[in-house]
């Protein structure tokens, strides 16, 4: 599999706070990168260089071979824990805006057939990811598993080169985290996704991860423990077999109702 | 049990609610009736009967000099200022405000002159509003945009710098420039809180209507308390504010109304 994104002696610097320091890393196409750590370990810095919301202060990052610009881009797909829908928009409408911004740049509004084109295909990312009979629905009449799925499919109709996810289903209850954690998976094989996730749950980092990344300070100068960032301590390839059985039934939800 | 804890039906609410209305007018009432017994031409607290006879005078009988009916030139007249007024500051609101709030570059030059406006007495700049606008509609419609423009335009900027950071990466994830940013994300966010801006606006709005109109106008209902007062005619004065409460109470409704309308996914949908 080839390299899809790069990061060469990347160091994030606040002032003379070093958050990361010397981060040399290459992470394959459809692989799926779980990255672990402990609070203040530059997690979500991390996650926000690749996200290009923030430029590495020294180093240098690359996204199929060309500089990433620090800007967020429809190349890089974000579901965040929380807030990552709009909540003045319906579930078709929040996954259409993706499909209707690069089109209509005055209005960013699609009308005609346009419009319907892009409606079926907001409509066919829903039915992918459960939602496919709560297009009308706000994200506020929706619970936090619903949300984070209408996140996913938000994403995913941009056919984003790298999809992150920053700890995604940290809110959720243990047992809608399962269907999330199917639902992610199926997604991931059928589309051949690249992902980064975040999160603070080892063994979630483990069952879903296919190479797991452990961030965290090398040395510590009691002194000043601001002087030393963190980097990969850990760098666990799994071996998983690469044609895991499907899941036997097709519905993602696994309770009877399938109302999470 | 507790009181925080007592909920009140609504036909109950509705009551509960007129009593102390009631128990102000009946206390009116009794004082009016009880001045009136010793001495029948008071005229500080006038009886009902007069006050009707009064109002019916400038409701439907032309006035001799002018020939209009005044109560509803009055109210023509200030609803015309309130509305202008009200209507080009939730226009800079929404605009100006928006763009405070999500673009940086905006918020760090215009940011402090809003602010600086916004600390002004705006009666303070009554007198110079006279002298550039002269003694015209303009400088009272001018007074309500200078005293209620910059608070709305501060909260609006306000709300939309609080949406969560999430939602505006979010938004460039899926392709949104910075003006997609504004009107998608940013402006249909703003909406409810742009009415909520107006209907907290509308009582200074009528403070500063009333001072413009009671300071230098020939029409108006402000102008027409402060005229009347001359004469201590309370009998104007009483029905004129309670027009004035009226007219304020229908604004607000119409404005809660149509934001739950409008807007319902700001309004808590049920789950």
């Amino acid at each position: 599999m080839s390299t899809l994104l790069t990061l060469r002696d990347v160091w994030v610097e606040y002032g003379d706070k070093i958050v990361i320091e010397k981060l040399d890393l290459d992470i394959a196409e459809q692989s799926f990168v779980s990255v672990v750590g402990p609070s203040g370990a530059g997690k979500s810095s991390f996650l926000r260089l690749i996200l290009g919301q923030e430029a590495p202060t020294r180093g240098r990052i690359e996204l199929d071979g060309t500089p990433l610009v620090p800007e967020c881009g429809p190349d890089r797909g974000v579901v965040f824990q929380r807030y990552s829908v709009f909540p003045h928009l319906s579930v078709l409408r929040n996954t259409m805006f993706g499909l209707e911004c690069p089109k209509a740049p005055l209005s960013g509004r699609l009308f005609g057939s346009a419009r319907r084109a892009a409606r079926d295909e907001a409509a066919a990312m829903l039915e992918a990811v459960g939602l496919g009979d709560s297009f009308d629905l706000y994200p506020a009449q929706m619970s936090g598993g619903m949300q984070q799925r209408l996140a996913i499919a938000q994403a995913l109709v941009q056919r984003p080169r790298i999809l992150l996810l920053d700890e995604p289903f940290g809110a959720l209850d243990p047992g809608i985290r399962a269907d999330m954690h199917a639902l992610i998976t199926r997604l991931w094989r059928d589309y051949s996704l690249t992902i980064v996730m975040v999160t603070h749950d080892i063994r979630e980092a483990f069952t879903l991860g296919t190479r797991v990344l452990a961030l965290d300070k090398r040395r510590h100068d009691p002194h000043a423990p601001h002087r030393f960032g963190a980097t990969v301590v850990y760098d666990l390839p799994l071996d998983k077999p690469v044609d895991a059985p499907e899941d036997k039934d097709h519905s993602i939800t696994i309770d009877e109702n399938g109302n999470n | 049990m507790r009181w925080v804890n007592r909920q009140v039906r609504r036909s109950d609410r509705l009551m509960l609610g007129a009593l102390p209305i009631l128990l102000l007018v009946v206390v009116y009432l009794l004082l009016a009736v009880s001045r009136h017994a010793e001495n029948p031409a008071d005229k500080i607290l006038p009886l009902p009967g007069a006050m009707a006879e009064s109002m019916y005078g400038l409701i439907f009988q032309p006035d001799q000099l002018s020939g209009q009916l005044i109560f509803w030139a009055d109210t023509l007249a200030s609803l015309q200022r309130l509305g202008l007024g009200v209507g080009i500051s939730t226009l800079a609101a929404i605009t100006i405000g928006l763009a405070l709030g999500i673009l940086p570059p905006i918020r760090a030059t215009f940011g402090p002159l809003v602010t600086g406006i916004a600390v002004i007495p705006p009666i303070a700049l009554l007198p110079i509003l006279f002298i550039a606008l002269g003694l015209g509609e303009t400088a009272k419609v001018g007074l309500i945009v200078v005293g209620i423009a910059p608070v709305m335009i501060r909260d609006i900027a306000a709300h939309v710098g609080e949406l969560p950071r999430e939602q505006i990466i979010k938004a460039q994830t899926l392709g949104a420039s910075s003006w997609q940013v504004m009107i998608r994300v940013a402006l249909p966010q703003a909406m409810p809180r742009l009415i909520h801006a107006m209907r907290m606006a509308l009582g200074p709005a009528w403070v500063f209507l009333i001072s413009a109109e009671a300071i230098a106008s020939d029409v108006g209902l402000g102008y027409r308390i402060f005229l009347v007062r001359r004469y201590l005619a309370m009998d104007v004065i009483l029905p004129y504010v309670a027009w004035i409460a009226l007219l304020a109470i229908t604004m607000d409704m119409i404005l809660s109304f149509a934001s739950r309308r409008l807007f319902p996914w700001a309004h808590g949908v049920g789950h």
